[in-house]
């Protein structure tokens, strides 16, 4: 039987209950929680907007029509939903994929150590706003 | 069990035999995907517009269609497992049954919608 009080270190909670509060917040920590965030929302809102997007395309024109509008103005360009769910998909997608490549890496058993894993973790969050402003900037030159 | 060493222990409580093969499938789909969703991504980029005719045009080539196909397979196993262990962390007894089986549903009706789509526009007529 283990004893209650075991000489291993705790969880880096400050106060208990109520008041919980992880003293220290690490990039570490952040990109854990943006890959799950990220990855639940492309799953869910992500997989209705491509099935929608592809039974449009199968049903013809007018459905089609129908997808448009919801996302873009008469003009052409997105509306404020289309922005708002297509950014945030994009940014989701990219940043859900450079995590998971440092998961592959780490799987591998490397990139543990700690300067490497906050380094890692850094590149990661700064790469999904990279990659999302590059892709729309690329979008928006065409 | 209980009285001898800790590699002892942990072999005598025994596994399911089962756990890896989630985590495994978890790794392969997201090697899968990393290649099918980066095809996604530059061919959206690349296409000449994205109007009606521009995207069923796109859509009805094989080189579009078989990658499309294998896109939804792979990710929609990919996300089947990871909500899968979403579900698992934060639902319990009977709750966590039936939110395992909503999941199920999902991934299948929508996976079967968007497959059907695609052959749809494939085998179909130009438009």
């Amino acid at each position: 039987m283990a004893s209650r009080t075991p000489a291993r270190p705790r969880s880096p909670h400050l106060f208990s209950g109520f008041l919980k509060l992880h003293y220290s917040w690490g990039p570490h920590m952040l990109v854990s929680i943006l890959h799950r965030a990220t990855g639940s929302g492309m799953a869910t809102v992500g997989t209705v907007l491509l099935v929608w997007w592809l039974a449009a395309i199968a049903s013809g024109a007018e459905a089609y029509a129908t997808f448009q509008d919801v996302f873009t103005t008469d003009a052409g360009n997105l509306n404020i939903v289309g922005w708002v769910v297509f950014v945030g998909i994009t940014y989701a997608f990219f940043t859900h994929m450079l995590n998971g490549i440092r998961h592959l890496v780490m799987d591998a058993g490397a990139a543990f150590e700690l300067k490497r894993n906050k380094m890692f973790s850094l590149i990661v969050i700064a790469g999904g706003f990279v990659l999302t402003a590059a892709f729309w900037l690329y979008l928006g030159m065409k | 069990m209980g009285s001898g060493t800790h590699i002892g222990r942990v072999r005598g409580l025994g596994s399911a035999k089962e756990g890896a093969h989630h985590w495994w499938r978890q790794r392969v789909t997201a090697g899968s995907n990393l290649f099918l969703t980066l095809w996604f991504v530059f061919a959206i980029l690349r296409m000449p517009g994205y109007d009606y005719a521009s995207v069923h045009t796109w859509l009805q080539n094989g080189w579009a269609a078989v990658p499309m196909l294998l896109l939804v397979v792979s990710v929609f196993y990919h996300f089947r497992l990871g909500l899968q262990v979403v579900i698992e962390d934060y639902q319990h007894e009977q709750k966590r049954v039936a939110a395992i089986l909503l999941l199920n549903f999902f991934t299948v009706a929508t996976a079967a919608t968007a497959i059907f789509a695609i052959l749809k526009v494939a085998f179909g007529a130009a438009a």
